[in-house]
């Protein structure tokens, strides 16, 4: 995405080329636009960029990509944090 | 939408209101059916990302809607932001329907059903301009409603303790510059740092908080802190920046771009500065009156 720049070197998508079929829907879904099918196969442009949407994972016929999706929101963070640390759900979030 | 016949095509939308309103305003002349999926009122892409628009739902509305006997073909087109919690491939196998992903916005719709159902590059990025970033601050300032009330009675009781053990002239007088200093840190994390986002510098949103929250620890200093002692200035630019950093870093729900990788990542570092700098705060804030 234009502009916008997120932490570098933590996101956990990760790629398998050899599983890959080259169906494209993987890259039809990625709203960052950071896949892409070439000669060589799979392609993650910039790695940094992507959002862990889960998209691309989830629409992957031959699970030859994994990431942990979630939603990149430091309340919903917060949420799961203290109601792992009291050892039930005191808080709902917000949505 | 308008007339549609066995051979129209079948949009798939949430019952979010301005999802549903995005659709129908930009289908005029066009005929199509419209498939709801019940997400409880939540939009396409956070529903997809907490399950309530997933495949699940997909098959359970293609089978209730019985679409089978309305259309002939047999294809859906579906948000491109539902793909988070829509799989194509299972949703073929458990109803016999092709899903095609459309735009990521419904006023793109238009041209990806004339070419054919192609969208083109700029229909499948997600954007996120000044006037996206700006309609979210309502939502940002309206969730604190709620813990601001409860701030101000702390506020209060917390500014009415000095030497004479509670005095509500102190409360009322202290109280005041400290809730105006938690209203120069909203402002700070809650509307400047929304609106300044690609500009400001850090990648980590708390920290982004801090910068956009400079302007406002300084306008408390200039205009509300003369009157106060040494530790009490101290405070005050402690808390507007503390609250600036914190509504800054919450703002990291309403962006189309954080990782949750990311954002815990900057949590980790963000939240033990925040939690220190407002018992600092604190401190300061009640040592005032004895100093």
């Amino acid at each position: 995405m234009r502009g916008y720049r997120y932490i570098d070197g933590v996101v956990t998508l990760e790629v398998d080329r050899l599983r890959c079929v080259a169906c494209g829907n993987c890259v039809v879904v990625c709203p960052h636009r950071i896949l892409s099918l070439t000669a060589e196969g799979l392609e993650v442009s910039d790695r940094d960029l992507c959002m862990e949407c889960g998209a691309c994972a989830r629409n992957c016929p031959v699970e030859a990509i994994t990431v942990s999706p979630g939603v990149g929101c430091a309340v919903a963070i917060m949420t799961a944090w203290i109601n792992r640390l009291v050892g039930r759900k005191v808080l709902s979030g917000c949505c | 939408m308008g007339t549609p016949g066995p051979q129209s095509p079948v949009l798939v939308t949430a019952n979010y209101k301005l999802s549903f309103d995005a659709l129908r305003l930009c289908l005029p002349g066009i005929d199509a059916w419209l498939l709801v999926i019940d997400t409880r009122g939540i939009n396409v892409w956070c529903a997809a990302g907490k399950g309530s628009f997933s495949t699940t739902e997909v098959l359970q509305s293609v089978q209730q809607s019985r679409l089978k006997e309305v259309v002939s073909h047999r294809e859906l087109i579906l948000p491109q932001l539902a793909a988070t919690g829509v799989a194509a491939q299972a949703v073929r196998k458990g109803c016999g329907f092709a899903v095609r992903f459309g735009p990521v916005r419904a006023a793109d719709l238009p041209a990806f059903l004339r070419n054919n159902m192609q969208g083109d590059e700029s229909m499948r990025e997600v954007t996120f301009s000044l006037k996206e970033r700006a309609v979210l601050i309502p939502v940002e300032l309206f969730l604190l409603a709620k813990p601001l009330l409860a701030a101000i009675v702390l506020v209060l009781i917390l500014s009415g303790i000095g030497p004479a053990i509670f005095s509500p002239a102190a409360a009322l007088n202290r109280g005041m510059i400290l809730l105006a200093a938690t209203g120069l840190g909203i402002i700070g994390g809650a509307v400047l740092a929304p609106l300044l986002l690609p500009w400001l510098p850090c990648r980590q949103f708390w920290c982004k908080g801090l910068v956009s929250g400079a302007p406002c620890a300084l306008s408390a200093w200039l205009l509300i802190a003369p009157q106060l002692g040494l530790a009490e200035q101290l405070a005050l630019v402690l808390w507007v920046e503390t609250v600036s950093s914190y509504l800054a870093m919450n703002f990291t729900g309403s962006t189309p771009f954080t990782s949750p990788s990311g954002v815990e990542y900057e949590m980790r570092r963000g939240l033990p500065a925040q939690l220190a700098a407002a018992c600092l705060a604190l401190a300061l804030w009640l040592a005032g009156p004895f100093i």
